[in-house]
């Protein structure tokens, strides 16, 4: 059975923490009406996300539950609830805000992860390989370059440097 | 015009050959100059759900390497085409983070002024080029092909980041360019509905349900294709066709185009040199229709 959601301090604290973030700072705006829901395009298939409840979850402070929840992925950030939100919420970069907290308390989605390391490593989230640019040079397209050194560098001081 | 640099992002050098292919064709038919920059990278889309500084730290440096040589960027994929906008228009007004920004550009020797302008293939065509100048180059005109659009969410999504170029809920821009080559341009009920790729690799299940929800739409209006205009869609729609049929059970064998494949057709190219042989659902009804075989 659900248990009792009290809210103290503590809870506030994690809204306070999605509010100061840039894209957060919208969500007290949230009056509930459920426009994000109704045309939400993973919520029509999905029951398992809900941009109501996830917002209402957020502003009772439960951290926990929200950022352990597999829901937290399944955003397709197409934007549709941002664009018809009456209250300009910005529920989509919500969502990437919550993300973005989960990443930095350690909780990263593995198809994530594996996308960091490929960029980090390739610089792009597929290899390019020599077949390619042969494949690319016999239809007549320019050669990439296979690596991206740059990118190493900017991984190694930012906030994914543990992800490799 | 403006000078572009076509930014490919990661999908379309090794999965949407036949996406740069036609758009390099048609640009230069249409006196177009698309400079190449070998060594940009992922656009930064990807890492936004991870670290929002580092998606657009990776942006950045993309811009940078445009602004470095006095080029603009086009871009043919929409989620790049959202997340460079998005960080031009970011650092254009914000001084602070372009300084931030711009002392890690510093490691790997570059630095971003600030000024340079993203823009969509599309777009450019609709805003910069224009449907008169495309029409004055039809040769073979698409008349009695049914095409359905498919706009993609980052083309038109988040609006304010796209000065209200076109509308979010009902726009005309790929109609129109669709239009212009005589072809009808199809309505549906959820013309507007993402494809599901942002989930893919999160939720393969989840992600095939939302892109068969559209192709269920189209299945019975009679269209010869469906018309992209973002390699991830393409994924969706195209590559896992046959994927959506067999798990749901269900047949659709609907052509999926990008819309410079459409443009060049109607501009008298040859289907080969437009990537035709590339789509894998094959377009036969399209090319049967104008006697052009592949």
């Amino acid at each position: 059975m659900a248990k009792t959601i009290r809210i103290n301090k503590n809870a506030l604290k994690f809204r306070d923490e999605v509010l100061k973030i840039p894209g957060g700072e919208n969500l007290l705006k949230c009056y509930a009406c459920g426009t994000c829901t109704a045309g939400c395009p993973v919520r029509e298939v999905e029951e398992r996300y809900n941009p109501r409840r996830i917002i209402h979850m957020v502003l009772l402070g439960m951290k926990h539950e929200v950022l352990r929840s597999d829901f937290l992925w399944l955003c397709s950030s197409c934007h549709t609830c941002s664009e018809r939100c009456p209250q300009g919420v910005h529920l989509s970069q919500i969502m990437r805000v919550l993300k973005n907290i989960a990443v930095r308390e350690g909780i990263v989605h593995p198809s994530f992860a594996l996308q960091a390391k490929t960029i980090r490593e390739h610089g792009k989230l597929y290899e390019i390989e020599d077949f390619d640019n042969k494949k690319r040079a016999r239809m007549g397209l320019p050669e990439l370059e296979k690596k991206c050194p740059d990118l190493e560098i900017l991984f190694s001081k930012g906030a994914l440097k543990n992800i490799k | 015009m403006n000078r572009y640099a076509l930014f490919l992002g990661c999908t379309i050098p090794v999965r949407g050959q036949n996406y740069e292919l036609s758009t390099r064709k048609v640009a230069e038919a249409l006196g177009m100059e698309l400079l190449h920059i070998p060594n940009f990278s992922c656009c930064g889309y990807p890492m936004s759900s991870l670290d929002q500084e580092t998606a657009e730290l990776l942006a950045a440096r993309n811009l940078a390497l445009a602004e470095k040589e006095g080029a603009d960027i086009c871009t043919i994929c929409t989620a790049c085409t959202g997340v460079l906008t998005e960080t031009a228009k970011e650092l254009e007004h914000n001084e602070e983070k372009r300084g931030k920004i711009n002392v890690h550009l510093k490691d790997i020797g570059l630095e971003y002024k600030g000024g340079v302008k993203v823009k969509h293939f599309a777009r450019i065509l609709y805003e910069d080029v224009g449907l008169e100048k495309i029409s004055s180059k039809i040769t073979r005109r698409l008349d009695g092909l049914r095409i359905a659009p498919h706009y993609g969410c980052h083309f038109l999504k988040p609006s304010e980041i796209y000065e209200g170029f076109d509308s979010p809920e009902n726009p005309h821009t790929l109609d129109d360019l669709i239009a212009v080559t005589g072809a009808t341009s199809v309505n549906y009920m959820n013309k507007m509905r993402c494809c599901g790729g942002a989930v893919l690799a999160v939720d393969e299940n989840l992600a095939l349900k939302i892109t068969r929800e559209k192709l269920d739409q189209i299945k019975g209006l009679s269209v010869d294709a469906i018309c992209l205009i973002c390699p991830f869609c393409s994924v969706m729609y195209e590559s896992n066709q046959k994927k959506i049929e067999t798990t749901f059970e269900t047949k659709y064998e609907i052509p999926v185009l990008y819309l410079p494949q459409i443009l060049g057709l109607a501009m008298g190219m040859d289907p080969k040199d437009l990537g035709f042989n590339m789509n894998r659902v094959r377009p036969k009804t399209v090319l049967e229709k104008l006697g052009a075989g592949v």
